[in-house]
């Protein structure tokens, strides 16, 4: 029996008459005079719950989910650090979070300021010329950048269909430019788990756009050819993507502007520890090099002797990607962290992101195949292939048993360049302790019975649930017997 | 402060076991001549305390809606939020967590986001909701991506003038490089004429996108909207404004095929514009062309039933350049958010509150437009917002609002150069009799040429006075 109560649906849980919110009485001596023909009979057919009914309902679901706050959640490529509780407090501020997006520049002068410093934070982190705030996440950053790409060309009067990606290349890339109207060519991966020169150069003609590359990898490598990609790119008038997913592992130590990306996005939810929020939200603002700039969305934050701006007018900017400034909320965060941080702590940031991963990558090195080297960056993606071969134990019940141990599972069957891979990402705010404790149960799984793998995990409340069913018949909201 | 608990004696043990003799060593594939030498040229670290005085500080600076009374709407409001919905948001169980690919460590996300799925299908009256979207303006694009999915040979996409300008915007942003031929329907008066979309409309034609109600308050007539699109074979697209369902009609029973919306309204706050969530929802024939995350309803190996995200083929980590869109993060916790808000509400409670948006609007607008010089712009129906216009500069009248603890409405020039005299005023139920009273009182003293009755707050003096968001 589920000792947990209320954790049925809330529509299971609905009783007419029950309500947890009571409005106060009508104040204003004026009737509703819609006319009859717009309105609907009846209110929507919501639940009806009380508030302690929805108050447990929604505790003890909470109390169903692994979080950074709970676990160590070792998630390559995500980036699952410590979100502090100061930013939360005073990103509620209502200061700042009851402003509207429309009131006056005057009246928020305090926010302009804030986020008119963070554009400028993120172009010197870049290394680069100019900065959007507008893209609500990654995706959308890359998208807009690459709309920025393509108004740039055509504003020179140049066709260029193609823009290139690396095989290992996280699936939003090719997603966002074909969204952008661009034909996608993939380059392969060489031995090393980096670009593969000879294909980049193969398929490198005057139709390229855009290379985009991920820097780090999502290996977790550094692609020490960068400088030649970089030129090669650059020598055919093409310019180079940046994937910022990967900041973490460099932060003050190298910018992508200096070793040649002209874009960039970054996720401020992950470099700068905007709470993930079960899927988000995100904030995936944009840096570019000074000939892009006059094309990104509109508005920019300007600063006019003391005051500050919104720009609207730009007119050569792409338009907008989205409604209003940004998510705000999220680039609040990213603020107050780097305030927090400053210089020197946003160096120790990285080097502690790198050599945690390291350190876990010593311990597991002989545990698992790593197909790319005993060094990384910030993460490392270690392969069950060999056990998959010789013992029928595959990446992901290795990740299913961790949750058993009270880790979530690290990122599995991505890249795709690597079979059977688990992505490692520890961040740095994990201690040696924890590291030590994460690879111990990884030590212990490897050895353990296939087939209480297959079946794992065996402590939780469920054990892999049936996704095929789930797709062949989907049930995606509940309805009423 | 970086949160890093390596001490010096771990730095050395891990480096040992690592190999290296240094940090800087493990960094060697990054060539010299590509490090950057210098610290980055960033304010110092700053305390928790400090921090916070100097966000408070800042903070002093900006006008919130507790400070000047809010009758800014235009795709944001100032609605109530109850408190259980922070509450619930506000456990970094949800907060801290990713995006819920591990089912089982995942289940209290993945089941909050199918009640989610399923309220916004009982809202809408449609059979499919996804998990959130951006915001209203990219969920529009999305909205129309997905039609083309649904009609690859059609490229004509007709939006309504009367359409959120930033949203249109968005769209046309969105689909600069694309192969469709996009056209702007005047509404001069208002409101789309459902006979200018039947003489736009051919077989050439993709959808339609209007708004109900309308970007000017007004209410649109979706019925026969819908039935002049269909007639064109052409897809019905609808943003709506999810508070007003208290209310009116539902998309899915006038004829909208996919039904968008801004959820801000739904427990959110302004926020300065986000995060926000945008909500999509379509009939059941379209759900292999959704853009974005779908939970799903299954059984565990013991037979438990649970959920997980499914159809995930629609995708870009599986499909690539082929997904149905490029979305991967979404708005999760304001989609939790928009859970909490709803259930809270209950359908009496939507309803009572669209109620008091309506009776409280349209008793702002007798009261504004006693004002001498001060007339509404429409002869429409509308629901918690209204267009007025006014005999002088609507930009000085509405700096000048603001000097008397008022952020009066939204300048419509800004937009639409032909209603440079009109301003947009929002009603929610959060305004009281004596603010509406206050506000039209302000506009009359103005008429008068009287000084305000109020010191002049400086720029400075933003007096955050309290949370208003109770």
């Amino acid at each position: 029996m589920d000792k947990r109560q209320s954790t049925e649906l809330l529509f299971e849980l609905s009783h007419p008459g029950r309500r947890a919110h009571r409005l106060p009485v009508c104040d204003v001596p004026v009737e509703n005079t819609l006319p009859a023909s717009a309105l609907a009979e009846e209110p929507p057919p919501l639940p009806e719950v009380g508030e302690i009914d929805l108050i447990r309902h929604f505790v003890n679901l909470s109390t169903r989910n692994m979080a950074i706050d709970t676990n160590f959640y070792p998630l390559g490529s995500c980036t699952m650090k410590y979100n502090p509780k100061r930013h939360e407090r005073l990103a509620s501020h209502p200061g700042l979070a009851d402003l509207h997006p429309l009131q006056s520049d005057d009246s928020c002068q305090g926010m302009l300021a804030i986020l008119w410093e963070m554009q400028n934070l993120l172009a010197e982190i870049a290394g680069l010329d100019g900065v959007s705030l507008q893209p609500a996440a990654g995706a959308q950053g890359e998208l807009t950048a690459l709309l920025v790409a393509a108004a740039y060309y055509r504003n020179k009067g140049e066709k260029r269909s193609r823009v290139l990606i690396p095989d290992s290349a996280h699936g939003t890339n090719p997603a966002s430019a074909a969204l952008a109207g661009f034909d996608t060519v993939s380059v392969k991966s060489n031995a090393r788990g980096l670009v593969d020169l000879d294909d980049l150069r193969s398929k490198l003609d005057d139709r390229a756009a855009v290379f985009m590359i991920t820097n780090p990898n999502t290996l977790g490598l550094f692609d020490d050819q960068i400088a030649t990609i970089t030129d090669l790119l650059h020598q055919r008038g093409a310019l180079v993507y940046l994937d910022g997913a990967n900041m973490n592992a460099i932060l003050g130590i190298t910018r992508p502007g200096d070793f040649g990306a002209d874009m960039m996005h970054y996720n401020v939810h992950k470099t700068f520890t905007g709470p993930h929020g079960g899927g988000g939200p995100g904030s995936g603002p944009i840096a570019v090099r000074k000939q892009l700039v006059p094309f990104l969305p509109t508005p920019l934050v300007v600063q006019t002797g003391e005051r500050y701006a919104l720009d609207f007018d730009r007119p050569k900017s792409i338009g907008r990607v989205r409604s209003f400034f940004g998510n705000v909320g999220i680039l609040l965060r990213g603020w107050l962290y780097i305030r927090t941080l400053g210089p020197d702590g946003l160096r120790e940031v990285s080097e502690n992101a790198v050599l945690n991963a390291n350190y876990l990558l010593s311990r597991l090195k002989n545990v698992f195949d790593v197909p790319h080297g005993d060094r990384c960056m910030h993460e490392f993606v270690a392969s069950a292939r060999a056990l998959r071969r010789e013992r029928k134990i595959s990446a992901m019940d290795i990740g299913k048993r961790l949750l058993d141990f009270g880790y979530h599972a690290p990122t599995v069957y991505f890249p795709l360049v690597v079979p059977e891979a688990m992505m490692i990402e520890p961040t740095e705010t994990e201690s040696k302790e924890t590291l030590d404790a994460f690879a111990d149960a990884l030590i212990r799984i490897r050895d353990e019975d296939a087939d209480f793998l297959h079946n794992a995990p065996h402590d939780l409340a469920l054990s892999r649930p049936d996704e095929v069913k789930a797709a062949k018949e989907p049930i995606l909201r509940w309805r009423a017997d | 402060m970086s949160y890093v608990l390596n001490t010096p004696e771990d730095r050395r043990a891990m480096l040992a076991a690592v190999g290296v003799s240094s940090i800087e060593e493990l960094f060697e594939k990054i060539l010299a001549s590509l490090r950057l030498n210098r610290p980055l040229h960033a304010p110092e670290a700053m305390s928790e305390m400090e921090l916070t005085a100097e966000l408070q500080r800042l903070s002093e600076y900006n006008r919130p809606a507790g400070d000047a009374v809010c009758f800014l709407g235009g795709g944001a409001y100032d609605h109530f939020i109850p408190a259980v919905v922070d509450a619930v948001a506000g456990r970094s169980e949800y907060y801290t967590a990713y995006t819920p690919y591990q089912a089982e460590a995942s289940q209290g996300s993945l089941q909050a986001f199918f009640e989610f799925q399923t309220l916004i299908c009982q809202l809408t009256g449609l059979d499919v909701a996804n998990a959130s979207l951006y915001e209203g303006g990219s969920a529009v694009a999305e909205a129309v991506l997905m039609a083309l999915n649904v009609h690859p040979k059609r490229h004509k996409v007709l939006i309504a003038e009367s359409l959120h300008p930033e949203y249109r915007q968005t769209l046309a942003t969105y689909l600069a490089n694309l192969d469709l031929q996009l056209q702007t329907l005047p509404t001069p008066d208002g409101f789309l004429d459902p006979d200018a979309v039947k003489r736009a409309a051919d077989d050439r034609t993709l959808c339609v996108v209007a708004q109900h109600p309308n970007f000017f308050g007004c209410l649109e007539e979706p019925e026969a909207l819908a039935k002049v699109v269909h007639e064109a074979g052409a897809l019905f697209i609808v943003s709506f404004d999810p508070i007003s369902l208290g209310l009116l009609k539902r998309p899915g029973q006038y004829g909208a095929d996919i039904a968008i919306a801004e959820g801000q309204c739904l427990g959110n706050p302004m926020s300065y514009g986000g995060p926000y969530l945008g909500l999509l929802a379509c009939r059941e024939e379209f759900v292999r062309k959704m853009p974005g995350r779908l939970v799903g309803q299954t059984v565990d190996r013991r037979g438990k039933r649970c959920w997980v995200l499914t159809l995930q083929t629609r995708e870009q980590h599986i499909r690539r350049e082929k997904a149905t869109s490029n979305i991967c993060t979404n708005q999760g916790l304001m989609a939790l958010k928009a859970t909490v808000y709803l259930a809270a509400l209950g359908p009496q409670g939507l309803r009572e509150t669209a109620e008091l948006c309506v009776r409280k609007a349209h008793y702002a607008a007798e009261r504004l437009t006693q004002v001498p010089g001060v007339r509404l712009r429409f002869d429409r129906p509308f629901f918690k917002e209204f267009t007025l216009q006014v005999e002088d500069s609507v930009p000085s009248l509405l700096a000048d609002s603001l000097e008397r603890g008022y952020h009066a409405g939204l300048h419509l020039g800004r937009w639409y150069p032909s209603l440079d005299s009109c301003l947009s005023i929002a009603v929610t139920e959060k305004r009281t009799r004596a603010e509406i009273d206050g506000l039209a009182s302000a506009l009359e003293d103005r008429h008068k040429g009287e000084a305000n009755g109020i010191p002049t707050p400086s720029i400075r003096g933003g007096r955050v006075r309290q949370d208003n968001r109770g």
